[in-house]
């Protein structure tokens, strides 16, 4: 609406900083439906990302560590999974979830939960890649040595994630940046329903499409403000690690 | 050519001792990359409790030969004999290996002491005792929580050597350990296989450095083209070697080999 008032040519840029001003008079107010937006987001992206690394982690240190029948298929499918559109994502977890769906009766269809899944479903792959690029790589310098020392399987890939620890940060920083900017599956699975299943990424779509830019801006905001304090995060860590040559 | 089932027997006549019991040996060893013969038909017996020096030009087949004999690799023809029997895993786990480049984990010097010990199925009070005894043979242990990767190379090597000896193995396999330290870390590494050897530990390394083999040999392998050409005392071997490879190679005519004698180069020799 705000663009629509033009008094003069600079309108638009005018326009766009009253909303700013207002977005960050809400911010700043700790609007509680705001609160509750962003704290539902950050619970479904995090326990997404948890359970992603969950499987990803060990899967793609796996594929990394060993030589196995069909292991560049998996790195294929990994890979391309990596791409998962998230609408396609979104319609195929909505077909299992509906009524008439296999995983019907246990009604998760329009529940966080379901977008918790939706969302593992999309950065499972991207873990589980860029673990298996990181374990690959650490794995080529320490196979002799390990060899000798006749590490098992199972302490080979521990030892591994464990030495990688402060690369696997970044996959699982790389995860959270998917996850967290998702919109086309979350939307579908969830439905945006207020206080129930709305997160910035949906609500930013929602009032947007309302005009309502001030919502809109603030939780943008927002947004770029944790995936920022996020990533410094990140990189402070790996900056002390990679002083003690860890990283 | 010698034939390699009559090497180490030369060996002991030369010296004029009985031969001691053989820990490793090799049967008929063969390696090959892409029908490339790497490693031609080597019999050979190391001696229990003695130190044996592998030498060659570049390219001659020594750090395969260790690797093949460690089990890292696995021959094309041919076996590896652990104490007269087929390598296996008991015997693996007797055997220690040092490489050229020392590979640390990314953890501190006690944490890599740790997970060497650990993997060994040390556990307790008795693992403790032995990362101090490996901290205290490695001179490290002011440096012990220091991260593993930050120290200099001698200190590197000095805790992979006692990384390996802390497993208290019966034959450490070495390969090139020296080769990019300075003279003090050398030394340091030297007198570390020293006290190996005397506390009864079978010492097989590979060295490019003469002075250093008359050192630490008791005898001497010389390789050449994937096969051992020449086998004797150290002294022996380097004050006057009879086959022409380690000739030539003592004489600086022999740098490289490509695997394949027929066209190991010599400087000058840019074909």
């Amino acid at each position: 609406m705000f663009f629509f008032r033009k008094t003069g040519e600079n309108a638009p840029l005018d326009g766009f900083g009253s909303i700013l001003a207002e977005a960050v008079g809400l911010i700043l107010a700790w609007d509680p439906d705001l609160i509750e937006i962003i704290a539902l987001s950050l619970r479904v992206t995090l326990t997404a990302v948890a359970i992603a690394c969950l499987i990803g982690l060990p899967l793609g240190a796996a594929v990394g560590a060993f030589r196995f029948p069909g292991r560049t298929v998996v790195t294929v499918v990994l890979n391309a999974l990596m791409g998962l559109p998230p609408v396609v994502v979104g319609l195929m977890v909505y077909l299992m979830l509906s009524a008439s769906g296999p995983l019907g009766p246990l009604q998760l269809l329009y529940t966080p939960t379901a977008m918790v899944i939706a969302q593992t479903i999309l950065v499972t792959p991207i873990v589980a890649a860029l673990t298996k690029q990181v374990v690959e790589d650490l794995n080529r310098e320490y196979a002799e040595q390990f060899a000798s020392m006749g590490v098992g399987p199972l302490d080979r890939v521990g030892a591994l994630l464990w030495d990688a620890r402060y690369s696997l940060l970044t996959v699982a920083l790389a995860g959270f940046g998917r996850a967290v900017a998702e919109v086309g599956a979350v939307i579908i699975v969830g439905g945006n329903i207020n206080h129930v299943t709305r997160v910035m990424t949906t609500t930013i779509a929602l009032e947007t499409s309302k005009g309502n830019l001030q919502l809109a801006l603030a939780l943008g905001v927002v947004l770029l403000t944790i995936a920022l304090i996020v990533n410094a995060a990140v990189m402070a860590i790996r900056a002390s690690a990679v002083r003690a040559a860890y990283a | 050519m010698l034939k390699p089932a009559d090497l180490m027997e030369t060996v002991w006549k030369e010296t004029g001792e009985a031969a001691p019991p053989a820990i490793v040996g090799a049967r008929g060893l063969s390696y090959a990359v892409d029908r490339r013969p790497l490693i031609r038909d080597i019999g050979l017996e190391i001696p229990a409790g003695r130190r044996t020096v592998v030498m060659g030009a570049n390219g001659a087949g020594k750090s395969l030969l260790l690797r093949l004999l460690h089990g890292l690799i696995s021959p094309t023809d041919g076996h590896v004999l652990w104490k007269g029997r087929p390598l296996d895993a008991a015997g693996r786990r007797a055997q220690a290996m040092v490489f050229q480049r020392p590979v640390m984990l990314r953890r501190s010097v006690l944490a890599n002491l740790q997970f060497a010990l650990r993997v060994h199925g040390l556990r307790g009070p008795a693992r403790r005792a032995r990362e101090r005894s490996a901290l205290a043979l490695a001179r490290l242990e002011h440096l012990a929580g220091r991260p593993a990767r930050v120290l200099s190379g001698g200190e590197q090597q000095r805790l992979a050597v006692a990384r390996a000896l802390a497993c208290e193995p019966e034959l450490l396999f070495l390969d090139e350990p020296t080769a990019s330290l300075d003279p003090a870390s050398t030394h340091a590494i030297e007198s570390l296989i020293q006290e190996a050897h005397a506390a009864g530990v079978t010492i097989v390394m590979v060295t490019h450095d003469r002075a250093q083999a008359l050192r630490l040999g008791d005898h001497v392998l010389f390789m050449s083209g994937g096969r051992i050409v020449e086998s004797g005392p150290a002294a022996r071997v380097l004050d006057a070697p009879r086959s022409e490879a380690a000739q030539a190679w003592l004489e600086g005519r022999l740098h490289f080999e490509t695997g394949d004698p027929e066209r190991s180069q010599a400087p000058g020799d840019n074909t």
